[in-house]
């Protein structure tokens, strides 16, 4: 049973996104987790500065229990079905981020220099993360869609906005780890 | 009824976030790097077999389980708003090292920090509905 606690490879994960979107779409309904974060400005009121947050969000109740799901399964993959899940990625890799200071590489699931309660007494820590995640909110709102939003329902659907979006998100990704990265770590 | 189905859906998405490491920062930092074929891996298999499903819903007329005609929404035409945005999100993509799926994995998988993450990306989802009239899209 030892099987059980081992990292799916692509070749399971991937149809099994595919399979989630065809959930979605069986039940009139289309995958996009960033859209979420558009309903809960609306929740929190946002209407009453943008029209972008004014509609009616119990519309987006469907949405919210797919994240609520998400969170669960988050919680079942790691408690229940890994043992301290640890992501063993390229050596070259791992050599790479000790240079920048990760020593954790090859050792975690995430990297404990961010993502460890303790680190976040660093103001550095604090701020790579709320850069972050600024960055990702304000990027896929303007850009219409995230990953699952863009890159497999939209490149599914064969929309070209996707694509551009998609080509647009490697060309940020790419300049933070190449450029970027060794200035800021 | 219906909710019990969504809610069950999202717990298969979390589990293959987690289970695949997609939800990992180690991953997508190494996708960036191109040193590992897995991300590619996950998201091409999913994206031809995604055309495949897609494709097959439009040309059978499949209906929902509802009975229902599934829709499919054209994205507007344009240019600037994909691609600038699109830059904007794979910084945040890479420096996070998570999108807004797996962020909410994370939160189930117990790695607390990320909640500031997801706090910023909604307060970055507000700043942009201030500002997107003063945008190029």
């Amino acid at each position: 049973m030892s099987w059980i606690f081992e990292p799916w490879p692509w070749y399971i994960a991937g149809p099994m996104i595919a399979l989630v979107m065809f959930l979605l779409l069986m039940t009139n309904k289309n995958f996009g987790m960033s859209s979420n974060l558009r309903t809960m400005c609306a929740i929190c009121g946002a209407g009453s500065k943008s029209d972008l947050f004014r509609f009616d969000w119990k519309l987006q109740k469907w949405n919210l229990l797919v994240v609520l799901g998400a969170i669960i399964g988050g919680y079942i993959g790691s408690h229940i079905l890994s043992k301290d899940a640890v992501v063993q990625i390229n050596p070259k890799t791992v050599f790479e981020l000790k240079n920048l200071g990760f020593e954790s590489a090859g050792n975690a699931y995430l990297p404990s220099e961010l993502f460890e309660i303790n680190a976040l007494i660093e103001f550095k820590t604090l701020s790579i993360l709320a850069i972050g995640g600024l960055l990702i909110g304000f990027g896929t709102r303007y850009a219409g869609g995230c990953t699952s939003g863009h890159a497999i329902s939209g490149l599914s659907d064969l929309q070209l906005p996707s694509l551009i979006a998609v080509i647009g998100f490697f060309i940020g990704g790419l300049t933070m780890i190449h450029l970027l990265f060794p200035l800021i770590f | 009824m219906r909710s019990i189905i969504y809610l069950l859906i999202g717990i298969l998405f979390g589990i293959t976030m987690f289970k695949s490491e997609a939800a990992s920062w180690f991953r997508i930092y190494e996708m960036f790097q191109f040193q590992s074929f897995h991300m590619y891996g996950i998201i091409g298999s999913a994206l031809i077999i995604g055309v495949i499903v897609v494709q097959s819903i439009k040309r059978l007329n499949i209906t929902s389980f509802f009975g229902e005609p599934i829709r499919f929404i054209p994205k507007t035409r344009s240019f600037s708003r994909y691609m600038f945005g699109g830059i904007l999100f794979g910084f945040g993509w890479a420096l996070a090292g998570a999108c807004p799926g797996p962020m909410f994995t994370l939160v189930g998988a117990g790695f607390l920090p990320i909640l500031i993450v997801i706090g910023f990306s909604v307060l970055g989802t507000f700043l942009y509905g201030l500002l997107k009239e003063k945008l190029p899209h």
